[in-house]
């Protein structure tokens, strides 16, 4: 990977004073991850031109036996075979602080007035992997005084219809102090790269604060940066930025800095419909209307089926009338969150024994989920292939056979009211079918029928006299409540 | 000599005051493992055999490992004072919970024999009026045994007896594994005695008359046995008759029976209770009205004498008449007579007044078939290993045998309609009640026994399967194989390669294989295909990939259905192979079909960063060397690594096609897994593709034939041309090939252990987009060959094993849940981390 710093300030070579590089000489540094060179293409009275040229080495990047303990999910391809040769990212940050400390630090013996001078710049990166699109280099660069270039690169010159690569060609141009460059491109190049080489620890929180003095505080995308550098990492995001608030001079709302909207919150099957612009809204009044319906159904032993991240048994549980709640998944990730979430290890004993959380998969009748008051089957059956609904049904209402039954899944008819929501495009990457009212109708009608249940549906959200409300609720009811409690007081 | 007779699967409670010689009786008789002393178990639970304060938690505990014991099917002894009624309740209670018979064994010493031994053993502390008090127990324990509900009561009394007595063991009535038939089980007859001389006549028994004519024996010239599941009798125009017949054959041994309900009650009514003459026992009684007295007493004893179910054949076979769970088999108690004869019921009642009954067979798991009778069906129907044979004769509807060991049903059609059935007869279900299927039957850690081998499925890979298997998968009774991973060739020291031919050579010539066949490996994705001639029980088939996801989905995966049946049926295999579906294991052609999103998002990126990124290195460099700096040798290793990265862009791109739909898409079939009733893993790799050869001349346009070179490990000069082969494929970027055993996918070794079912040796070219742009540079060469390759070899393996045994168990129409069991087992091998460029 590549980066080069030019200048135009006369005399140029000066350059190699503030790097402390003789433009004449092609110096070598060991890094971790293989060698850094720095040398000069051109050096002249006019015109310098510093290159950083960062070579690793296959072998010392991620290929070793260390790697190979790590968990299945980071067990990809990828790890061996990636752009990390040859793409700009925190490996080169990592080179650029190691041999260019004490520009970095604005520090300069033989050149000290240059140093704390602004100088005519272009830094170039040939090529620098830009998650968000080459605007976002715009955003991130342009506060700080940068005219920025990002040419984006097509993916494959052999298939034109490919497009463009997810990576750009970046030249930025300004006048700036060399130490402020050098600062923005330590702190920048991994926020655009967005993937860190590695593990973040707590005193990175120090490194961005000292690398973004005097410009991160004040800077519009200080939220995206503090988040992507720290890996999005939220407790450390949150001590940066509220560091970076006590910097500020301005007070304004600390809204911006919400380090929400990091990776998925893990709200796994449940999880709302990314263009659903009223996001949180519709998710709460969703869980909203499920607790109405689950306390007017008396039930107090209650099942969340695909409980996700646990969003509505957190709800479940502070409810005291819920003797015992439930929770299952089919991903013990899921699970995992929702525990935390809960905060399960730390919750005292009788409060813990309310609350179970089991992996379970709804194609498979489970024997632990027989003799409940409720169950909510919450934004779950659109994730499942229709050919196997038969089996959910089965073996929820056949066999676990649950009191009332809640289903909510997406109206497909509003999807026409979400605004960059192509036609036939689902709400969510993993949904495999979302119903209109009349097919959610049919489907409730039939499983009602088949198992002795009595339905009414409902809509929730803002109701629109064309094509009713965003989400679909039924409430399903056994009608052999009567017989069920017999048997059990028998 | 006394001798205690004790039934081989029992509970026997030991009944003595401390001092009787219970514990030397014990270690006399009985395995160390088959006692449970609860000295022993309060010394386990409070370091202190003597510790009274610790017997609640010791009894506890010895109940709960005697349950255990008794679950499994192994005789318990307890080593226990057992002197109050309440400590031998507990004993009771566990074993009515696991259906065995308790057995009280008494040894009754005087009690200054008891004392003296007291006195002897330095740690039993109690004094004499303890024992006194056990005596007195003891005295009143006599009476209540068998009250309390101990089937045998042995008393042995006096030191001599003691010495001098001998544990004989008696088989339960209901174990007759030594039958092993073969057998023809008849269902219901309900008197029909036209229809079942007609079935018997049909199944090859002679009919042996009386004086008057009557049927009083049947005959099989083969030596069969008839077994009755029950329900002889009632509502039928001839019940009498009936139980001639089959008195006769169980008589001379010609037959056996189980009692049905209607036995039952016709029992009760004979000897005199008060029995409403309902559901047709009316009609038996008047029939018998016109029987001589004689008659009715030998019915009477013969119904008396009747077993409640069986257990046949080394216990591969079960006959009840309302079936049987498995806990149950083998079992003897009132609740297992019971299910024996009334089946199980849920307590409520249908529509017509009837008892709702409680659908067992659904969650049957047993290894043993259950044949029984009871509820009327229109057509038998196997469930989990399961079958009734009530096909309602007397309803109208016909009388069902099944033949054992062939499991061919035979019935012969119901003369008339001699009773007017309380409800239609209906088949259970809209659905085959066994495609549902339960968490426990994948869930946990599980050991897997099947015929090639057994393997222990962590529970955490299961769990990893079961989020895989449920939300992407294809419905359960359409999975019926999955692909076994497959490993690499040995890694080679040839100049300048990872893999090479001459080590996949060897590697099979190392496991004794002498004949290989060299498949081209087909640049492609894996496809299995199951294809039905029209849809049936797979609904048409389904297109798969290697983790069980659907395809393409629909609709794509119905046209190449379509296409693939099309075929098949032009190349007439249908008929050939006689089957209605065929299993093939394909590739799908290009890559880029399924895969162009990770291509473009893996591989490709990767291209484009590169080829951006070295130019502008170079440009650099060219430029400093204009300046006359020593980049020299930089410059050399930057060039290296455009090179490189054009041989990787060159790799990446072979797998790319232009394809619309399924246009542009081709399919190689290579093996013929499945058809009908038969797993083809037995063929030999040139009848696999001499088939898959047939299906691409009769579809030239879809079908993609795969190349291949069939070479014999002895002769050099065909290794030699196979290398050549290869290095010709590769050379022009193609993958490489898959070289396998020419005998066939079940293909054993010398030793008769498996041999894996193919290596790959993949192109030196190809690995590039694998192993990274630079891999054959002579740095990194050297390490990657470190690689091991132990763990990928074992897991092919066990995944084709069970592979293997899914294939059989798809050919023998075995119950869903164990033919998922299998296929699971493969996915949560597959979630075991091993290193992903092997």
């Amino acid at each position: 990977m590549l980066l080069t710093l030019t200048t135009t300030h006369r005399p140029a070579t000066d350059l190699g004073h503030l790097l402390v590089k003789h433009p004449d000489r092609v110096q070598s540094f060991d890094l971790p991850a293989g060698a850094a060179h720095v040398l000069y293409p051109e050096a002249d009275e006019a015109r310098c031109t510093a290159a950083l040229l960062v070579e690793v080495d296959p072998l010392k990047l991620g290929g070793g036996r260390r790697r190979q303990a790590a968990t299945p999910d980071s067990f990809t391809l990828g790890q061996y075979v990636n752009d990390r040769p040859y793409a700009a990212s925190s490996l080169l940050s990592s080179a650029l602080a190691k041999v260019f400390r004490s520009a970095l630090r604005g520090e300069s013996r033989d050149r000290p007035e240059l140093a704390a001078t602004a100088i005519p710049l272009e830094v170039r990166v040939p090529v620098l992997r830009c998650r968000g699109g080459a605007d976002l280099a715009v955003r991130v660069f342009g506060p700080l005084g940068w005219a920025v270039a990002a040419t984006p690169i097509p993916l494959d010159e052999a298939y034109p219809e490919w497009g463009d690569s997810r990576y750009v060609d970046l030249t930025l141009t300004g006048t700036l102090r060399l130490a402020d460059a050098l600062n923005h491109l330590y702190v920048l190049l991994p926020v655009l790269d967005d993937a860190k080489h590695y593990w973040v620890a707590p005193d990175e929180v120090d490194k961005l604060l000292r690398a973004g003095a005097g410009w991160l505080a004040d800077h519009p995308e200080r939220g995206l940066i503090t988040r992507r550098y720290l890996a999005h990492r939220r407790a450390l995001a949150g001590t940066a930025l509220a560091r970076l608030a006590e910097l500020r001079l301005t007070d304004e709302p600390p809204a911006d800095d919400s380090v929400e909207g990091g990776p998925a919150t893990g709200d796994g099957a449940g999880s709302a419909p990314s263009a659903e612009t009223p996001r949180a809204s519709l998710a709460v009044r969703r869980r909203e209307a499920v607790l109405t319906a689950l306390r007017a159904s008396g039930a107090s032993r209650v099942l969340d089926l695909g409980c996700g991240g646990g969003a509505l048994l957190a709800a479940l549980v502070a409810d005291r009338r819920f003797t015992e709640v439930v929770g299952t998944d089919v991903s013990s990730q899921a699970l995992t969150l929702a525990a935390r979430r809960l905060r399960l290890d730390r919750l005292p004993e009788r409060q813990r024994d309310r609350i179970r959380l089991w992996q379970s998969a709804l194609t498979y009748r489970d024997d632990r989920l027989r003799g409940y008051d409720a169950a909510v089957l919450m934004e779950v059956v659109e994730h499942l292939d229709p050919p196997r609904l038969p089996a959910l049904e089965d073996a929820v209402f056949g066999h676990a056979r649950p009191g009332t039954v809640m289903v909510t899944t997406p109206n497909v008819e509003y999807n026409v009211r979400y605004e960059g929501l192509g036609a036939g495009r689902f709400r969510h990457a993993d949904h495999r079918f979302e119903w209109t009212r009349a097919e959610f109708a049919a489907w409730v009608e039939r499983v009602a029928t088949t198992y002795g249940y009595t339905a009414t549906i409902s809509g929730i959200g803002d109701h629109d006299p064309e094509v009713g409300a965003p989400t679909q609720l039924a409430v399903l009811t056994s009608t052999e409540t009567g017989t069920r409690k017999e048997e059990t007081t028998r | 000599m006394t001798v205690l007779d004790i039934p081989e699967l029992a509970l026997v409670a030991l009944v003595g005051v401390s001092g009787s010689g219970k514990s030397r009786f014990a270690r006399r008789h009985f395995r160390p493992s088959q006692v449970l002393s609860s000295d022993t178990f309060r010394g386990m639970v409070a370091d202190d055999e003597n510790d009274q304060s610790a017997s609640g938690d010791a009894f506890d505990a010895l109940h709960h490992v005697a349950g255990i014991r008794l679950r499994r099917g192994r005789l318990t002894v307890v080593d226990a004072t057992n002197l109050q009624p309440h400590a031998r309740a507990g004993l009771i209670a566990v074993a009515r919970a696991h259906d065995v018979l308790p057995v009280a064994v008494v040894l009754d010493v005087p009690e200054a024999v008891a004392w003296e031994r007291t006195q002897s053993r330095a740690d039993r502390t109690h004094g004499r009026q303890v024992l006194s008090r056990m005596q007195r127990d003891l005295r009143q324990s006599y009476g209540r045994l068998a009250r309390e509900g101990f089937r045998k009561v042995h008393v042995l009394r006096g030191v001599e007896e003691i010495e001098a007595a001998e544990i004989r063991y008696e088989k339960l009535f209901n174990d007759r594994r030594e039958l092993t038939g073969p057998f023809d089980i008849v269902g219901d007859v309900h008197g029909c005695r036209e229809e079942l001389e007609a079935l018997l006549l049909r199944l090859g028994y002679a009919l042996h008359r009386d004086d008057a004519g009557r049927p009083v024996d049947a005959v099989h010239p083969a030596g069969r046995t008839a077994v009755f599941v029950g329900d002889l009798v009632d509502r039928g125009p001839d019940s009498p008759g009936v139980l001639r017949l089959v008195m006769g054959m169980v008589a001379a041994g010609h037959a056996i029976c189980v009692p049905g309900n209607h036995e039952q009650k016709l029992l009760r009514k004979l000897r005199g209770r008060d029995v409403r003459l309902t559901h047709g026992l009316a009609e038996t009684m008047a029939q018998l009205a016109s029987e001589p007295d004689s008659f009715v007493a030998e019915t009477t004893a013969f119904i008396d004498g009747l077993v409640s179910h069986y257990v046949l054949d080394g216990g591969r076979l079960v006959v009840a008449h309302a079936g049987l769970k498995e806990a149950y088999h083998g079992r003897a108690s009132g609740r297992v007579r019971s299910f024996a004869l009334y089946g199980e019921t849920t307590g409520e009642t249908d529509e017509y007044g009837l008892p709702v009954r409680y659908p067992w067979a659904r969650d049957y798991r047993g290894s043993a078939m259950v044949v029984y009778g009871h509820t009327p069906t229109p057509e038998p129907e196997w469930v989990n290993n399961t079958i009734c044979l009530d096909t309602g004769c007397v309803f109208g509807g016909k009388l069902t045998a099944l033949r054992y060991p062939e499991k061919e049903l035979v019935a012969v059609p119901a003369v008339k309609e001699w009773y007017a059935p309380a409800r239609p007869l209906v088949a259970p279900g809209a659905t085959r009640p066994d495609t549902v299927l339960d968490l426990a039957d994948v869930t946990g850690r599980r050991h897997l026994t099947h015929a090639y081998g057994t393997l222990t499925v962590p529970a955490e890979n299961a769990a990893a399967a079961l989020e895989v298997m449920s939300r992407y998968a294809l419905d359960p009774d359409r999975l019926v194989w999955l692909p076994p991973t497959m490993a690499p060739c040995s890694t080679s020291t040839v100049e300048g390669f990872l893999e090479h031919p001459a080590q996949a050579f060897a590697d099979y010539r190392a496991a004794g294989a002498d004949r290989v066949v060299c498949e081209e490996k087909h640049m492609g994705s894996r496809a299995v295909v199951l294809v039905e001639r029209e849809p049936g029980r797979f609904s048409g088939g389904a297109v798969h990939t290697r983790t069980g996801r659907p395809f393409f989905g629909p609709p794509l995966d119905g046209e190449l259905l379509a296409r693939v049946r099309a075929a098949v049926t032009a190349a007439g295999l249908w008929a050939e192979l006689g089957t209605d579906w065929l299993l093939l294991d394909c590739e799908l052609l290009p890559w880029s079909a399924k895969a162009g999103g990770l291509i473009r998002e893996q591989y490709a990126g990767v291209g484009a960063a590169g080829r951006a990124a070295l130019p502008a290195v170079l440009a650099t460099l060219d430029a400093a060397a204009g300046r006359g700096l020593p980049v020299g040798e930089l410059r050399g290793r930057m060039a290296d690594r455009a090179a490189e990265v054009e041989a990787y862009s060159a790799a990446y791109r072979a797998y790319v096609g232009r394809t619309d739909g399924l246009r542009g898409v081709t399919l190689a079939p290579f093996a013929v897994l499945a058809g009908a009733g038969t797993s083809y893993a037995d063929r030999d790799h040139g009848w696999h593709l001499a088939l898959a050869d047939r299906l691409c001349a009769a579809g030239p346009e879809f079908f993609t034939p795969t190349r291949r070179q069939v070479v014999d490990l002895a002769d050099e000069a065909a290794v030699a041309a196979a290398t050549d082969w290869w290095l010709s494929l590769t050379a022009a970027g193609g993958e490489g090939m898959v070289v396998k055993p020419y005998a066939g996918l079940a293909a054993r070794s010398p030793k008769g252990s498996l041999l894996q079912p193919g290596i790959k040796c993949r192109g030196r070219e190809y690995l590039r987009i694998i192993y990274g742009p630079g891999y054959t540079g002579p740095g990194q060469l050297a390490g990657l060959r470190k690689r091991s390759l132990g763990r990928k070899r074992g897991l092919a393996l066990q995944e084709h094993a069970l592979g293997l045994a899914a294939l059989d168990a798809l050919a023998d129409d075995a119950p869903l849940w164990r033919r998922h069991e299998l296929v699971f087992a493969i996915l949560a091998c597959e979630s075991e981390p091993v290193d992903p460029r092997l």
